[in-house]
């Protein structure tokens, strides 16, 4: 097939102002028309491997978390299950991952035999330094979320929306979105953004739909729907 | 194309271009340049902001250590809650880029700006070898000391430093607290502050004062003003131009500048003719409102002879230009309004201004009984909780104390002045009286506050040796030989001894409310560290560990209480009341304190400069959006101007049309304004609001220090005006120049 041949074929015909017949098409049909069904074909095929396979991957950087953390075992020492460390301050708000002193009130110095954990003590502890957690659940800044109103108001469970995470034994590779700058968990794993578990991803949809089920101000004058300024303020 | 086509197909079929397309939208949603706060713990840490003498009490909300908000403090008795612009972007001021982050020594030109980071041991070290040589060369008293305010600890340490260093000359900036001070010193006998209940009065009549541009404690008058609005107080504005305060006011009387004392005594006359005055608070409680014989049997006229000699109606109007019928209601109803007051100083009070006017003023509110009592003006005792041993000077130190000091304050000429500061820099640049060796600068920006900027920049010029103790870059410490950085408000623990302008004793402090962003230094430490690198009786005059220690020692007990409350009321809530309120040789209200013989008058004040080169006068107008204090605007304060104010970098000054179209200046015209002392390129703006024959410029542009957000924008009033001497206190009461503007 040749395009070139094709535009020069219809300059040529244009300014008689003739209409092309069946015969001035492209000739043979049958093997030209393969041509074309294949090359589409082609063509579908490597943008579907493309869009599918290869984007996901370009997408996202992988990063490690800075500490090996394991939940399992954590929660196992813990008096208090996931509020021993993720817990609500006294004015409602909540602590989301702990600052290093909440760690030092166990780990001031090395209590087992993990490497993990003389890593943390040596690295960060000692010398007071904040660890840089990578946050799997960040939400962009223009989203407002109350966990008080998720947990204490809306009787929800953590892992509602963080998964079994407590049950993990080591952090998950960090995703990070290379354009927006967030972890590929609030898209979700799967990128055509279908989900199985309610964890599976935190959009704005993923928001949405539970405020619809659970009638959370549906009450927006615009749109009739949930008001917008529930979350973004 | 088939290619092209299966490709667009395949593509749109993947979820690439929805899934681009929605983290294009978060991307864009979420600059990653756009500063967000970090999560974390909020806390709420009350504080005082002193930013202004206004002495508001602060709530600062922090997100772990990082300040993300400043409220005023609820139940504050300042500012209960309220704040204005430049406190609420404090926190610009503490992350901005005009802070200096450590010590510096100048290398290259003065005013090159080339500095080169040193240590703090260094940069004492190199101070104390400077100061010591004037020291051992006799001469201690070549060193001065600029302070914003001689009250509360760090201006005490600087004060003692300087006493037994052997040096007279520490120098408080102006303000209307000079004159205002030595009136209550003259009529009452007080050495206090003036205190005006604002709360609890029902007729505001204020002589030009910024009531609500920044006058007296800014927020405080705010407060106050929704307070009159709401019970239906009345509030009279006498000034040339429309301001802020003159347009919210429910009378407005155009007076010919520097006339107000003119109209205070003409209101006088009409409230003594018609017999208005509280006869009881005269007759029992005042002094020389009726003629007397002195002690050589001269008769001297009373207040009230002079008033109805001189001050008639007819004549008042003739010198203010408001019609006699005009001053004849005011007075009435002045007089006869429950709880009246009258304030001055124009403006937010930046001018220390004549004392003959403050006296007229004060002799108004005596004549309606309106002192020491609701809603009248209150003396308010100066703090008295710093009680530090006497220092033992040396011989050198009591040799130097006694000369007399530079700007000739106390001296023969005007023995009432404490400080004649707005003069200094005639004083260096005419060669008068000695020369100054030393000069350290703390808590002001004086190359941008004084007047004749011009000449203070020279003065500057010539002292060898200058150290500003600023946390920030600005026009003074560009020009200084070392900088030795405080810490900012935010970051640091002192006491504030008052709110200007609040009617009772208030002892605050201010604390640390996040960690010191950058290697800056308590200048009370500071000082100490210089002292004990003097050595000697310099060194033994400051036995504190640490200013901390120094702090928590002067208030003892009322350290902690401070520490959890912020603040401490003096007085009960209750008006002072006449007992004891009058410290007068006669236990009395004087009208003409027979001492000085001073008394209230209007006596001209000419504006600088022949009306024939210069046929306008130009006038100064201050506002809350900008800070034309010793703090710059903040970058948010720049953008919340008008652009009838600062269009671009352009200044604009306000003309009357009528007189612009008499010099052919049309409205957005750019003009050059010349007065004696500069000029500057500006900006024509038409204001139907300002008395003709004058312009006026806003103060508080023009920095050429600083950043981009700050410098660079307008032009500095306090170039183009000079100080003009009151002849009875020496202070400055200039209220104009002459001026002239041409078509460029
Ligand atoms: S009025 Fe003065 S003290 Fe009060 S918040 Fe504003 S700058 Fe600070």
């Amino acid at each position: 097939m040749s395009t070139a041949d094709e535009k020069s074929r219809k300059a040529a015909a244009q300014p008689s102002g003739s209409i092309p017949t069946a015969e001035e098409g492209p000739a043979p049909a049958d093997t030209a028309g393969g041509k074309v069904m294949a090359f589409f074909f082609i063509g579908l095929a490597a943008s579907l491997f493309v869009g599918w396979i290869v984007f996901p991957k370009l997408l996202y950087s992988q990063k490690k978390q800075p500490i090996d953390f394991n939940h399992a075992m954590h929660v196992q020492e813990v008096d208090n299950g996931c509020e021993s460390c993720h817990f609500f301050r006294p004015d409602g708000t909540f602590t989301g991952i702990p600052k290093l002193d909440k760690c030092l009130e166990c780990h001031e110095e090395v209590q087992g035999d993990s490497a993990e954990e003389s890593r943390f003590v040596n690295q960060y502890a000692q010398k007071g330094k904040e660890v840089p957690w990578l946050v799997y659940a960040k939400q962009p800044a223009c989203v407002f979320f109350s966990h008080v109103a998720h947990v204490r108001m809306g009787k929800m469970d953590c892992a509602a929306c963080h998964g079994n995470i407590g049950e993990s034994q080591h952090t998950r590779v960090y995703e990070q979105n290379r354009i927006s700058g967030y972890s590929r968990d609030i898209w979700g794993r799967n990128i055509s953004g279908f989900k199985r578990h309610t964890w599976d991803s935190m959009k704005m949809a993923d928001c949405a739909a539970c405020h619809k089920r659970a009638g959370v101000h549906q009450t927006s004058v615009q749109t009739g729907k949930g008001a917008c300024f529930v979350c973004h303020k | 194309m088939a290619f092209g086509i299966g490709g667009a197909v395949g593509t749109a079929l993947s979820p690439l271009p929805w899934k681009l397309t929605d983290d294009l939208s978060i991307w864009t949603q979420n600059w990653p340049w756009t500063p967000v706060p970090p999560h974390g713990e909020v806390t709420q840490v009350d504080s005082v902001c002193t930013l202004c003498p206004g002495g508001c009490g602060i709530s600062v909300r922090k997100v772990e250590d990082r300040v993300v908000k400043i409220e005023g403090m609820p139940g504050h008795p300042v500012n209960d809650g309220g704040i204005c612009l430049l406190g609420a972007s404090g926190a610009q001021l503490l992350y901005g880029p005009s802070r200096i982050e450590g010590p510096l020594k100048r290398v290259g030109r003065r005013g090159d700006g080339r500095w080169q980071p040193v240590s703090w041991k260094a940069a004492v070290a190199e101070v104390a070898g400077k100061l010591g040589v004037l020291r051992s060369g006799g001469e201690p008293h070549t060193l001065g000391c600029l302070l914003r305010s001689d009250r509360g600890t760090v201006p005490g340490l600087f004060s003692r430093l300087l006493t037994v260093f052997g040096s007279p000359n520490l120098m408080r900036m102006p303000s209307i607290q000079d004159t205002y001070e030595l009136t209550l010193y003259q009529m009452q006998g007080a050495l206090a502050l003036p205190g005006f209940d604002v709360d609890n009065t029902d007729f505001l009549l204020s002589f030009g004062s910024g009531y609500i541009q920044g006058w007296g404690s800014p927020v405080h008058m705010f407060r106050a003003h929704s307070r009159w609005r709401n019970r239906g107080g009345r509030v009279v504005q006498v000034e040339p131009r429309l301001s802020i305060s003159a347009a919210k006011a429910d009378d407005w009387l155009a007076i010919k500048p520097g006339t107000e004392a003119a109209l205070a005594m003409g209101l006088s006359h009409v409230i003594i003719t018609e017999s208005l005055y509280d006869r009881d608070f005269i007759e029992n409680r005042c002094r020389g409102f009726e003629s007397w014989v002195d002690a050589e049997g001269r008769i001297q006229p009373g207040f009230k002879q002079r008033v109805l000699n001189t001050y008639t109606p007819a004549k008042v109007s003739e010198i203010t230009g408001i019609a006699a019928a005009d001053v004849v209601r005011l007075a009435r109803d002045f007089a006869k309004a429950a709880r009246p007051l009258a304030i001055c100083g124009r403006g937010r009070g930046r001018v220390p201004g004549d004392l003959g006017a403050f006296m007229a003023v004060h002799a108004l509110n005596a004549l309606c009984g309106s002192i020491q009592r609701a809603g009248g003006v209150w003396a308010v005792p100066e703090p008295d909780y710093i009680n530090w041993f006497q220092p033992e000077m040396d011989k050198v130190a009591a040799t130097g104390m006694q000369q007399s000091r530079l700007d000739g304050a106390g001296g023969p000429q005007y023995p009432l002045a404490r400080y004649l500061t707005s003069y200094l820099a005639e004083i260096i640049n005419a060669g008068k009286g000695y020369p100054l060796k030393a000069l350290l600068v703390a808590g002001d920006n004086p190359a941008y506050t004084l007047p004749a900027g011009g000449n203070v920049r020279k003065a500057l010029d010539s002292i060898p040796f200058i150290v500003s103790f600023s946390s920030f870059m600005d026009e003074t410490t560009r020009m200084a030989d070392l900088v030795l950085p405080n810490h900012i408000y935010l970051e640091r623990l002192e006491d504030v001894p008052l709110a200007q302008g609040f009617s009772r004793p208030l002892v605050q402090l201010c604390k640390p409310v996040t960690a010191p962003q950058f290697n800056t230094r308590h200048s009370g430490d500071v000082v100490i560290d210089i002292a004990r690198a003097l050595g000697g009786s310099v060194a033994t005059a400051f036995p504190w560990k640490s200013y901390a220690d120094c702090l928590k020692e002067t208030l003892g007990g009322n350290f902690q209480k401070l520490m959890r409350q912020v603040y401490m009321v003096g007085r009960g809530t209750g008006a002072p009341g006449h007992n004891a309120a009058f410290e007068t040789a006669s236990g009395k209200f004087e009208f003409t304190n027979p001492e000085f013989k001073i008394r209230p008058d209007y006596e001209p004040i000419e504006a600088e400069g022949d009306a024939a080169s210069f046929p306008l006068v130009l006038v100064p107008y201050d506002s809350m959006r900008l800070a034309s204090g010793f703090v710059a605007d903040s970058p948010f304060m720049v953008k919340a101007v008008d652009d009838t104010v600062l269009k671009g970098r352009d200044i604009l000054v306000e003309i009357n049309p009528q007189t612009a179209r008499k010099y052919g200046l049309a409205d957005g015209a750019i003009a050059l304004l010349r007065t004696p002392r500069g000029k500057a390129r500006v900006k024509i703006y038409h204001f139907e609001g300002l008395m003709p024959g004058l312009v006026a410029m806003p103060t508080g542009l023009g920095h050429s220090a600083y950043d981009e957000y700050i410098g660079g924008k307008g032009v500095n009033f306090n170039r183009l005006i000079g100080p003009v001497q009151d002849p009875v206190s020496g202070l400055d009461a200039a209220w104009g120049i002459r001026a002239k503007l041409t078509r460029v």
